[in-house]
Parts: structure tokens; C-alpha cells; sequence
């Protein structure tokens, strides 16, 4: 019953030749930030289109997007995982099934990992999109089509960039959602910050310095993006809005 | 696309996958559910405080909690349990098993969830109800029982059931601790018979149904327990 604390560990060398613990703890840091960002950018245009065709008249686009992000809502990220890392190159063709299965290591569950929390996200997105065009008072899109604007116009100048500069608070914390929900790519062999914290602690047998310092650096970049989005709401908010705040003089 | 397929795996191993792995899902949901909003309500209460240590304790428990992944947090607590378990005993460490880790887990990260729905619920209660409970001579736990919570409760309901159809389908990531809920049970059928597909597939699809369900229904809700102002 006594814990053996050493936390001079992370300065040791790891099972990686060459690298100390906290070396392959901050690489692990990478691969979360390359998976999430990767991601992040399949969900923002995948999300942007389908949460703005749901805010169309076109009454099958319209489900066909419903049935889309109830889809994606409804079944936990972890079987999504399992779906597309061992199920869906079964189901493609021989040769492309073939040629995803002899991807080498890292890149063989990067790459669904990717994908699937891109997808994942993207009903989240879409759901964002729809309720920030729909706060949005009628008249901007009947103004943009009295000055002659086609739809796809009216949408792409006068309503997403407002739509945008509204959501910024939701998305920021949708994205620190996308760096937290990486972490279930460990389950399909993508070693990630908390994979790694699990194989320093099988390799080390130091649960808790492991475990201490994984939620440390996920404190920490958490904080960087909480920070960095805070500028950027303040660059972008939009004049006159109660979260504007009082309108500076000039 | 599906010719080589043998879907009657699913039929062979359902009772198994219902009787163990569904019977765990649901339960570990279930008292996670309860814990989480037992604990959460607290948590709202102590951040509504006006005592400020107890609001900032609280605070950063809450931010703490979710700022972390769910999956580390289920490691944490896999290890950690045990020797909070031998601490309180006075013995070495103790084994709890799967199920109650999850449980603990479970109840202690989706209670900052449930913290923030409450105190939400909590804040949109009209400030003069509290005062009127203290003008009938209550003290702050009767005003708090009486008054303010039911109402809270009556107005998040929707919001404190959604958060639990998340829970179900966030207890699935008990995978990595290798306990048997319903995805573990699935994996270990499919490992074994190899049917990969099959139960993948299969688990999707009962994941979907109940959430589907659930969702539906928390819709029809909202508008039932609607208070109309």
C-alpha cells in the first residue's frame, strides 16, 4: 500500500530509442492535434453544407440531411471507430479492401480515425450552422434577394458570414470537443496523448505520473485554444449584438 | 455485398449479448444517470454559492472535468479507485472490478455535465421565488427542495435526458478497461467467430434504434412539459 512516486521518469529514456517519456508524451500531443485538425476540417465543410441545405426550402434535402445527422448522433463514436477501421474495407471492394488492410501502421488507423471524427463532428457542425442561419432575422435573406442576389449568393455573402461570426463561441468548444473525442482513436491503435499516457504506464508501471501528466498537457492546450478563441470572438463579433458588448466610441 | 456473410451469428450469440453485455450498458447507465445527477445538483448548488471557496472548488471540478477526455478519465479512475479504496480501509489496495469502476467513473464525469443542466435549470428560476420561500419562514434547504428544485428539474427534464442518451452511448468506451457491456460482448462473440462485420454492424444498429427512440421521445417531452409563461 505505498506508491512509489518518481517523477523524474519523464526525463528517462522511453521505449522509443532515442526519445524520453515526456518527449513521446508531447509527440502523442501531436498526433491529438494532427487527428483533431484534420478532422476538424472534414467536419467544418461537411457540417457547413448540410446544416446550410437544412435551412432550404427543398423539402427532400431537407430530410435527406435530417436522416444524415440523426445517423451520425445516434450511435456512439466508438462503434462509428470500429465501423470504419474493420468493417468498412470489408464491404468496399476486393482490391481496395486489399490495399487499405496493407496501409502501413501509423497511417492504417490515422486515417480512419480521421475520418470518423470528421463525420462524427460534422453532424454537430451541421446542427450549429442550422441554428445560427435560423437566429438570424428573416429580412437579411429577404433584403439580399430584393438587391438581386441568387440564393447560392444571398447564402455565401449575406448570411453565412454572419452565421459564422455568431457561432464562433459554440464551434470553439464543438473543437475542443473534436481534441477530447481523438482520444478513442487509442482503440483502434492510433497512439495519441492518451494512448501514450496508457503505454508509458504498461511500460513503466507509473500510472499516476503518466496519467498526471496526459491531463496536464490536455489542461494546457485546452487553455491555449480557450484563449486564442477569445481574441479571435472579440475580432469578429458582430456590432449591435448583446454579446458584442457596448459598442466602443470612436 | 453482403453474400459471404453469416448474420446467423447474431441470432446464436443474442441472448448472451442481451443477458451480459445489455444487462451491464443499461444498469451502469442507469446508476450513473442517478448518481450524476444526485452528485450534479450539489455541484450546482455548491457553485451557486454565495460562500465563494465552495463556488470556486466547485468551478474546478466542473472545468476539470470536462477539459479532460472521457477515455483518460476512465483510466484514471480504473487505477485510482483502488487505492482510494485501500486508503479508506486502511488495508492494501482493493479490488472493485469493472462494473463498479465504470460506475464511479461514470457518476463522477457525467455529474459535471449534469452541474452545469442543473445550474442552468437552477438560474432560471425566478429570483423572487427564493425570496418568497424565505419570507414563508424556510430555510435554504426547504426553499431549495420545495420551491426551487422541482421546478429546475421540471424545466431542464429534456435536457437531463438528452445528456443521458450521451451517457449510453459514452458508457460503449468501458471497452478499454476490457469490461463485458454490450459493444465488449459483441467484440468478444466477434473475435471469437470471427464476425467482425456481422456484429459490428449489428451493435450500430441496436446503438441507433435506442438512441432513435430515446431522442424522439425527449422531443415529444419537451413540448409536454413545456411551462408556458
Amino acid at each position: 500500500m505505498h506508491y512509489n512516486w518518481r517523477w523524474g521518469i519523464f526525463f528517462q529514456a522511453s521505449s522509443n530509442p532515442g526519445e524520453t517519456w515526456l518527449g513521446y508524451l508531447l509527440a502523442g500531443l501531436g498526433w491529438t492535434l494532427a487527428t483533431a485538425l484534420c478532422a476538424w476540417a472534414i467536419a467544418l465543410v461537411l457540417g457547413s453544407l448540410i446544416g446550410t441545405l437544412r435551412t432550404t426550402s427543398h423539402r427532400w434535402v431537407v430530410r435527406l440531411c435530417g436522416a444524415y445527422v440523426e445517423l451520425f448522433r445516434n450511435v456512439p463514436l466508438l462503434v462509428q471507430m470500429f465501423l470504419w477501421f474493420f468493417v468498412l474495407p470489408e464491404l468496399l471492394p476486393e482490391a481496395w479492401g486489399d490495399a487499405i488492410k496493407q496501409t502501413p501502421p501509423p497511417w492504417a488507423s490515422f486515417y480512419p480515425a480521421v475520418l470518423c471524427l470528421g463525420f462524427y463532428t460534422s453532424v454537430r457542425i451541421a446542427e450549429q450552422v442550422r441554428a445560427g442561419i435560423q437566429s438570424l432575422p428573416r429580412g437579411q435573406m429577404m433584403a439580399a434577394t430584393a438587391l438581386g442576389l441568387r440564393r447560392t449568393q444571398s447564402y455565401a455573402t449575406v448570411i453565412l458570414p454572419q452565421t459564422f461570426r455568431i457561432i464562433l463561441p459554440p464551434l470553439t468548444s464543438e473543437f475542443l470537443n473534436c481534441i477530447k473525442n481523438s482520444s478513442v482513436s487509442l482503440t483502434i491503435g492510433l497512439l495519441e496523448l492518451t494512448g501514450r499516457a496508457r503505454a508509458m504506464q504498461e511500460f513503466t508501471f507509473q500510472v499516476f505520473e503518466a496519467f498526471s501528466a496526459a491531463t496536464l498537457i490536455y489542461l494546457v492546450a485546452n487553455l491555449v485554444i480557450v484563449l486564442a478563441m477569445r481574441r479571435l470572438e472579440h475580432a469578429v463579433r458582430v456590432p449591435g449584438l448583446i454579446g458584442a458588448g457596448a459598442p466602443t466610441g470612436h | 455485398m453482403f453474400a459471404g456473410f453469416d448474420f446467423d451469428v447474431i441470432a446464436r450469440s443474442l441472448p448472451y449479448l442481451l443477458r451480459e453485455g445489455m444487462t451491464f450498458t443499461l444498469t451502469l447507465t442507469a446508476l450513473a444517470m442517478l448518481g450524476g445527477v444526485v452528485f450534479g445538483t450539489l455541484l450546482a448548488m455548491m457553485r451557486l454559492s454565495s460562500f465563494a471557496p465552495l463556488a470556486a472548488a466547485a468551478g474546478a471540478y466542473v472545468n476539470l472535468m470536462r477539459s479532460v477526455p472521457l477515455v483518460l478519465v476512465i483510466f484514471w479512475f480504473f487505477f485510482l479507485v483502488p487505492w482510494i479504496g485501500g486508503w479508506l480501509t486502511g488495508g492494501g489496495t482493493i479490488q472493485v472490478g469493472a462494473f463498479w469502476s465504470a460506475v464511479i467513473t461514470f457518476t463522477m464525469f457525467e455529474a459535471a455535465y449534469y452541474c452545469e443542466i442543473m445550474r442552468a435549470g437552477i438560474q432560471s428560476i425566478a429570483r423572487g421565488q427564493v425570496g418568497a420561500g424565505y419570507a414563508l419562514g424556510l430555510d435554504y434547504w426547504q426553499t431549495m427542495r420545495h420551491i426551487v428544485l422541482p421546478q429546475a428539474f421540471r424545466n431542464m427534464l429534456p435536457v437531463l435526458l438528452t445528456q443521458t442518451i450521451i451517457l449510453f452511448q459514452d458508457t460503449s468506451l468501458v471497452y478499454v478497461i476490457s469490461a463485458t457491456d454490450f459493444l465488449g460482448a459483441a467484440v468478444k462473440v466477434a473475435n471469437r467467430d470471427y464476425r467482425l462485420v456481422e456484429m459490428y454492424l449489428f451493435v450500430a444498429v441496436v446503438y441507433f434504434v435506442i438512441s432513435f427512440a430515446g431522442s424522439q421521445y425527449v422531443r415529444r417531452l419537451q413540448t409536454r412539459v413545456a411551462v408556458l409563461r
